[in-house]
């Protein structure tokens, strides 16, 4: 059962789903399949149902984050220099959007085979960013799913329960994003020092006291 | 006095008796010795029974994923002993094992010895705690544990004077392990596991048809072979319910392959079958330790091609996994050609084992909850990360 089987059968039950092989170059070979969400939850219940695929044990759920990065490219643009016309190389930078991603492993624990790696991208990393949930599929995805909605602040649609299961009730931020910033914090060690020290010390002129 | 016969009401009649009694929340733990470490459960009940459960955890959560990124592939090996404190050297061997698949990096024979050697010896002292812990948590106070403990403080020894840690063995290395055995270790480990099967045939004679032990443990916490399978559930605690899916047996990882043990299983997925599972399970990896400590090759411990300073994999991902005591424990490594980690992750087997609490729970009583929870054997360094 490779992969490319998988997938045109895949297409062929579910109408309309756009699959995507995603290489892996390392020399593990779990190469994976990009689905999109809009399907998500009929592709899911598909692999887990079919009866010589019968993907009944979602292992592992984990998140990704890919923030945008700065692209530069050389083009060449014309322009007058001095008043006369001429072809200058000008570097652009743009910045692509970015984005969150979702990893499901499927085992087999009926036929004893796999795994099979289903992936699934937000549109961009947006606070809030929404992605259908597996959990009715799996209910294994249950705390993994909440794991990754505090973590990464992944909103999955269709999550009977989903709150924070990590960090408190109260905390704002997702910590597992690669921008995350940590807080002005210091009283947390009994004793501060060096580095720490410094960081209150810069805490304390933003607040305007001493 | 009042009459042995006469019953005391002292709570109105329960909802679920017609009666018109109140819900009661109760939160179990964080500090109570029955969750097994930091861990509170919010309990609602209607009388004695519980209505709803909801597990509460994250009090340990100190993202070990984050800092892994922090670290250099290496760095991270010793923060892995401190996810499921028993079991050090399996951690070791799961983050091992998918740095291994990750690079492409093969084993020496000797390293996979030593390695199914700790790993098992690793199993029975767990599973020899958790049946004490369990029947601890009945009010056995103390006789099983310690009779436990005992045979665990030799194990630890061993672990000692093979890595110089009891508990954070920190011994796996990428492509091997870190030391060799040390002089006279491997008839030390023979002798001593020559004496296990009389502990083990005093243990089971110590609870087998002990009368308390079977009321609390035979019917309680049943779980069904569909729901442990969709819910993810590995280790002892599915094959209690009568799945037969063992990772040594299925992925066939290190050399699992060479060696004849069974796998056993449960019929009823009963707090009892979690238990004798276990005890099974014991026997087995005798059997495994046996075999191995008397074909183990001499040889080197670790692939003299892998780089220790400066290991850079090539962009790509893997996913290892092994069968840990409590269950798979499975790494999943993301890696963009730096030194460190993109993405670390941890597959904790207890973390999944607990997604079927409630379910378990779900009409039974308080003193129910506190043994189906030492059944499912749970670690919350494991749990929180």
């Amino acid at each position: 059962m490779t992969l490319e089987n998988i997938k045109s059968e895949v297409e062929a039950k579910v109408p309309g789903c756009a699959l995507e092989i995603v290489a892996n170059p390392s020399p593990s070979g779990q190469h994976s399949l990009r689905i999109d969400p809009a399907h998500a939850v009929a592709i899911a219940a598909f692999m887990r149902d079919a009866e010589h695929l019968r993907f009944d044990y979602c292992s592992n759920v984990t998140g990704i984050d890919w923030p945008g990065k700065e692209i530069s490219e050389k083009v060449k643009v014309k322009k007058l220099v001095d008043g006369v016309e001429q072809e200058v190389e000008e570097v652009r930078k743009s910045q692509t959007v970015g984005h969150l991603e979702v990893v499901y492993h499927l085992y087999s624990m009926e036929k004893k085979h796999g795994p099979v790696i289903l992936r699934m991208r937000t549109e961009d990393r947006a606070e809030k960013v929404h992605l259908p949930s597996l959990t009715s599929v799996w209910q294994s995805a249950d705390f993994q799913e909440r794991e990754i909605f505090d973590l990464y602040g992944v909103v999955f649609d269709g999550h009977p329960d989903l709150r924070r299961i990590l960090m408190w009730d109260g905390f704002k931020d997702h910590p597992m994003r690669k921008d995350y910033v940590e807080p002005d914090d210091y009283e947390y060690e009994p004793t501060a020092h060096d580095e720490v020290l410094e960081r209150a010390r810069q805490h304390r002129t933003v607040m305007g006291a001493q | 006095m009042i009459a042995a016969t006469e019953p005391i009401r002292i709570l109105p009649k329960s909802r679920a008796d017609g009666g018109e009694g109140q819900f009661l929340e109760v939160s179990m733990g964080p500090q109570h010795p029955s969750t097994h470490g930091v861990f509170r459960m919010d309990v609602v009940l209607d009388g004695e029974r519980i209505v709803k459960l909801k597990p509460v955890f994250g009090y340990l959560h100190r993202n070990h994923e984050k800092i892994a990124e922090h670290e250099t592939y290496l760095g991270s090996m010793p923060y892995t002993d401190r996810l499921d404190y028993f079991c050090s050297l399996t951690n070791n061997w799961a983050y091992a094992l998918a740095v291994e698949k990750l690079a492409g990096i093969q084993v020496p024979e000797r390293a996979e010895y030593i390695r199914i050697i700790t790993a098992e010896l690793t199993r029975f002292q767990n599973h020899a705690a958790l049946i004490g812990f369990l029947t601890q948590d009945m009010g056995a106070s103390g006789t099983p544990l310690m009779y436990a403990f005992r045979e665990r403080e030799t194990i630890l020894d061993l672990f000692e004077s093979l890595t110089g840690a009891r508990m954070m063995c920190n011994y796996m290395r990428f492509g091997g392990c870190r030391v060799d055995l040390p002089a006279g270790w491997l008839d030390h480990a023979k002798k001593f596991v020559a004496t296990l099967p009389r502990f083990l045939d005093e243990f089971e004679r110590l609870l087998a048809s002990n009368e308390i032990l079977m009321a609390r443990t035979q019917g309680v916490g049943v779980l069904s072979k569909e729901l442990a399978v969709n819910a993810g559930v590995t280790g002892p605690v599915l094959r209690a319910s009568g799945v037969n899916y063992d990772v040594r047996k299925v992925d066939k990882y290190g050399i699992y392959d060479r060696f004849a043990f069974k796998i056993p299983m449960g019929e009823h997925g009963d707090t009892y079958d979690r238990y004798m599972v276990r005890l099974l399970e014991m026997r087995e990896s005798l059997n495994i330790l046996n075999q191995a400590l008397k074909d183990i090759p001499e040889g080197p411990i670790v692939d003299p091609k892998t780089r220790i300073r400066g290991f850079k994999p090539k962009p790509g991902e893997a996913y290892g996994r092994i069968e840990a005591p409590k269950g798979e424990l499975g790494f999943y490594l993301v890696s963009d050609g730096t030194s460190n980690p993109y993405r670390y992750r941890v597959r904790p087997p207890s973390l999944m084992n607990l997604t079927v609490l409630e379910q378990l729970c779900i009409g039974r009583n308080v003193a129910d909850v506190v043994v189906i929870l030492g059944s499912i054997d749970i670690v919350m360094g494991e749990v929180d990360r």
